[in-house]
Order: C-alpha cells, then structure tokens, then sequence
C-alpha cells in the first residue's frame, strides 16, 4: 500500500500545499472575523487536504452533482480552513471569503448548507452528522447512488450518544460506502478530551460497533491517502473509521501548547507572525 | 397453551392494529403514494407494529428503515435521505419525536429546509397510563415555534389519508400529529377534505363557535349537537393545520361569534389556543376566547377514555366546558 502513494510524491506535495492553504487562509479569515477557531482548523487541516484534493470524487463548479462524494463536517467549528477549498473548487466566488461572517455573508463560524454551495449538510451541534451521512448512505442506496460518505468527527464529539447511535445503526445496515475520520486532536474546550470525559479505549469501541477501524497519523498526507484508500472497497459492507492522531494547533508553536487556542484573535502583527511561522515551517 | 389457541379477546403487540384502523391509513397511503411514483422511504425507532409501518415495510422493503431505539439517529439520519432527493416519513411516539428530538427536527430538518414528514403519533394523554413520559401535551407549542415547519394535526384516519395525499408536494417539512387510532370516525374514508392550511367548517354559530383541532374535533362535534339541542347556535372549525392557521377563519368566527372556545388535547399554553389568541390580540378582535384542554399540568394516570372523561375532553365534557361559557 505504501508504495502506491510514495510512488506519488507530487500529488503529496500538492496536499502538503493544499493544508498550508488552509491554515493561511484560516488566519486571514479569522482576522476579518476578529473570533474564530484556529486550533481546531489547524488539526485538520490535511485531513480536509487529503479529501478534497487527493480522494473525494468532486467537479469542478458543479457543487450538486448528484452523484459527488459527501462530506459532512461533524466538527462544523472547524469550516473557516473548508471554505477556500470550496471557492477553489468554482463552487462560489473567491470574493465571498474577503467578506467572511460579515453582515449577510453566507460563511459563518458553522458551515450552512442553505448558504454554502459545496457543504452538504449544516452542522454546528455536535453529534447529528454520522446520522446524516448514513441517512445519505441510505438514499445513495435506494437510488442506485455508489457516492462516498465521509463525516470528520472531533474527539470530543464523540462524547455525543447520537454518534453511538448512528455508529450501532451504520454497522447494522451495513454502510460500506460509509467512512468517519475523528480529528483525534485530544481537546475539547474544557481540557483534555480524556480529563473530561474519558473516550478510551476509542479503536476498541469502533471495532465493537462493528466498523473497521484505522489509525493514522493526521498531519501526514501519505498515511492519510493510504488509509482512505484502504478502506474504499466497493464491496465492503463494513462501515469505516479512521482515528487521526493529531495536534491541536498543529503550526504555530503557542497554539500547540496552550489549548486556549481552541478560540481567539491575532491582531495585525501576530497574525504577520503567524503567517511567517506557517510558511517558514511548511 | 399457545398463542393461537388462546380466547377471542386476548392479544399480543402484533394485533395491535386489528384495534387501531386509525393508524392503517397511514402505511396505506404511503403504500399508495409510493405506489404513483412519489420517491416515499419510511423509518421508524422500534415501533412499526405501534404505528403500523410494518405494512409498508412489508410491501416495500427496500424503503423502509428500521433506526431501532435511536429516535435522534433516525431524525437526523431522514434529514440526510432527504438530501438525496427522497420523502422520509418517519414516525414514533409523539413525546419522543417532539420533546427528545426536538434539536435534530429544527436544526437539520427544519433549518435544513429538508421536506421530511415527522409522524408524532400516541400524541397528547392517549397513551393513557403509560404515563407522562409517554404523553405529549407540548408537542404542538414546540413544533409551533420552529420556523419553517408546517405542523397538522388530522381528525381520524380518513383525515390524516386525506392529508398525506394532500401534502406529497408539499416542498417543506411536516409534522403531523395523530393519535392512537382508535379514534370515532369523523369523515368518511375517503372523502375527507383536506386543504392544507384550510380549516373545515361543520356548522356557524352566533354564540359559540369552537375550534378543535386533531383527536378533539369528533367530541367537539358531538358537543355542538348537544348546545344545539339546548337552543344555542354554535358552530365548530376543525383547524386541522395549526400551523400555518388559517387567520381568516379565526377572524370570521370572531365576526360571527360571541365566544370562542379553542379545544386541543394539549396544554392550554402554546399550542391551538396560543395560536388563535394571537390572531385575536393582533387584530383587535373583542371577543372572549376560552382555551380548553390540559390546563398547564401533568396528567393523571388512568385510561384514557377515563382521562378524556376527566379532562373534559370527551363530548360531554367539552359541552359542559361550553354551558359554563355560554350561561
């Protein structure tokens, strides 16, 4: 399996470009925003990268394709480091950005499927998407649809009883085409996911329910790309997880140390900074 | 002794229809719907034989979903299928589906824009001693105040036939508010009429007119032919869409009629009543309203003909309520 993707070093490089862009874009945006949610986006950020630009199924300018793959986006906190990918992908005007969370605005902190051509499904209380992306799993079913379903689960979502709901109800039905990815970045916002509520042992409790279960280091595109890939099986009847190792913050070193970074603003010469640290460490 | 030679009288949850034909017009109409082509999918939280879906399942398996007891699993999983193009009825009990779930129906379905049809059925105090964790006497306030979301509330089964026909096209959501099926018959099967957002008018009146909704529209009937027996002129709306209200009918029954008397199984407090006195203090309208039905309390246990009798929410009991109006 490795050597399919070491074999493809442009294309890592590419999503290696693609994560460096989203955080950037996440720090511009956040300073037009004056509050957002660097830490969370920065944890994953070649999670998004890998998806968009190394797996998922998608057209160009064509955001309602029937027949695209679906992402829902559990941890919608996190939409800040999505939305340039979606203007980059012709879904809607570059310029919408420069205007985000502004009076009107269709980019909010969470994304809105109303608003955001490209998000497939609102989110922003935790816990609703896995249902969600079965139920499309389900209507993909129904429908002859072979679509790919990927939800990004934050750690501390998985405090929510509708994720094991939906985990018990997705192994019953047997959703093979189905795949959560957890940002397994360790922080809620009260601590430690495992101060607040203790998830382990978390590769235990997905196998239990049923579901193949991978882990990754999420900062690395290739391990990324290898594991999505090894769980697209058209003939799995199995859904699948993939538990990313990440790090809150990932990128900025203060970020990575105090997790109060989970919310905040960079004024002007931070922000400068910050951009200087990304770059440099890219 | 096994099941099958035990006494007529005797029963088991998988004949629990044979005495709820209330409910078989719900998997009947769908089956029918489905049946012309409408993209119908159906999902229940381990209550098919309670809500009777098992029909539909059984004619059309592949539509069906069972979510088991996950009802908010279930209530964001149909918000999911809808965005594939589907019409997902799902359906459990009115207190789990209102109150448990009420976050996925306004953030994913009603928010979402997505045209699920939420079956709330055992609504209001029918499920008796059950107890209040089965009663939904806020069901109607909740769903009320979500933007976006049509509530209607059907009379009897041919009424509630009537109003999943009526409402296939329908582009937003629904929640639909039935009761156990075993309600007397209203309309006739297939004649009920049905205009969403229309209330049907039996009868005007000078000096009462009441507006029911759901189960309390047949024992506000009955109530109305009793005043009329008395002398008075009364008349009854059966405002079977609670949201949008059919404003009109409420300011033309103001015109007409020296009192009204909303009747709801249902806390006075938000629901039907709470609608149609904010039409009244809106417009002005001088008239007296008299919301009847749960007066911001929980239920008594007991059966529930017995707490009908004792809410006065059977038809003498909404007579009585009337007389002490009209006196």
């Amino acid at each position: 399996m490795t050597a399919t993707v070491t074999g493809d070093e442009q294309l890592l490089e590419r999503l290696r470009e693609r994560a460096l862009f989203a955080r950037t874009e996440t720090v511009r945006l956040i300073s037009i925003a004056k509050t957002g949610h660097y830490s969370s986006a920065f944890s994953c950020a070649e999670i998004l990268a890998t998806l968009y630009y190394g797996h998922m199924r998608l057209k160009h300018g064509e955001p309602d394709w029937s027949e695209r793959d679906r992402f829902l986006f559990g941890k919608g906190h996190a939409a800040v480091a999505l939305y340039p990918f979606l203007a980059d992908y012709g879904f809607f005007d570059h310029a919408v950005l420069d205007e985000y969370t502004r009076l009107g605005n269709p980019l909010g902190d969470h994304p809105d499927m109303r608003k955001v051509p490209g998000i497939d499904f609102s989110s922003g209380s935790l816990g609703h998407a896995l249902s969600a992306g079965l139920g499309m799993v389900l209507g993909g079913r129904v429908q002859g649809l072979r679509y790919r379903v990927f939800v990004l689960l934050g750690d501390g979502e998985l405090h929510e009883g509708q994720v094991w709901e939906a985990a018990l109800s997705a192994a019953h039905h047997r959703a093979g085409n189905l795949v959560a990815i957890v940002d397994r970045n360790e922080y809620c916002l009260d601590g430690k996911v495992n101060d607040v509520i203790n998830i382990e042992p978390v590769i235990d409790k997905w196998r239990a329910f049923g579901w193949e279960s991978l882990e990754v280091d999420g900062h690395d595109v290739g391990a990324l790309l290898e594991a999505l890939r090894a769980v697209d099986d058209p003939d799995r009847d199995q859904p699948a997880v993939i538990v990313a190792h990440t790090v809150k913050g990932k990128g900025i070193t203060y970020m990575e140390e105090e997790f109060g970074w989970h919310l905040g603003y960079l004024v002007p010469e931070d922000e400068r900074d910050a951009l200087e640290e990304l770059r440099r460490g890219a | 002794m096994t099941t099958t030679t035990l006494r007529e009288g005797s029963w088991h949850l998988l004949q629990l229809l044979d005495s709820a034909p209330g409910l078989l017009s719900l998997s009947d109409a769908l089956i029918e719907l489905t049946e012309q082509g409408h993209p119908i999918v159906a999902g229940t939280a381990d209550l098919k034989y309670s809500n009777g879906l098992v029909r539909f399942q059984q004619r059309y398996p592949e539509r069906f979903f069972q979510f088991g007891i996950s009802e908010q699993n279930m209530v964001s999983a149909s918000a999911g299928l809808a965005t594939t193009g589907l019409k997902p009825y799902v359906a459990t009990f009115a207190s789990f589906l209102a109150l448990l779930c009420c976050e996925q129906i306004r953030t994913d379905i009603a928010y979402g824009a997505q045209p699920v049809r939420l079956i709330g059925h055992h609504a209001g105090i029918s499920l008796g001693f059950y107890g209040t964790s089965h009663h939904a006497t806020e069901d109607l306030a909740i769903m009320r105040s979500i933007a976006d979301l049509t509530v209607v509330a059907p009379a009897d089964a041919g009424a509630l036939g009537a109003a999943l026909r009526g409402t296939v096209d329908h582009d937003g959501p629904i929640y639909f508010r039935i009761n156990r099926g075993r309600e007397p018959k209203v309309y006739d099967d297939r004649d009920a009429p049905f205009e969403l957002g229309k209330a049907v008018e039996h009868g005007t009146g000078e000096d009462l007119t009441i507006i029911a909704t759901g189960s309390m529209v047949h024992p506000s009937l009955v109530a109305a032919e009793q005043l009329r027996a008395d002398g008075f002129s009364v008349g009854v709306l059966d405002m079977h869409t609670v949201k949008p209200l059919d404003e009109a009918a409420v300011l033309a029954a103001a015109d007409r009629s020296r009192q009204l008397m909303s009747v709801e199984e249902h806390n006075v407090y938000g629901g039907l009543g709470g609608a149609v006195a904010e039409v009244l203090a809106r417009e002005g309208a001088g008239v007296r309203l008299h919301r009847h039905g749960i007066r911001d309390t929980y239920s008594l246990v007991g059966p529930p003909t017995h707490l009908y009798a004792h809410y006065r929410l059977d038809g003498d009991g909404v007579a009585a309520e009337a007389r002490e109006l009209l006196r």
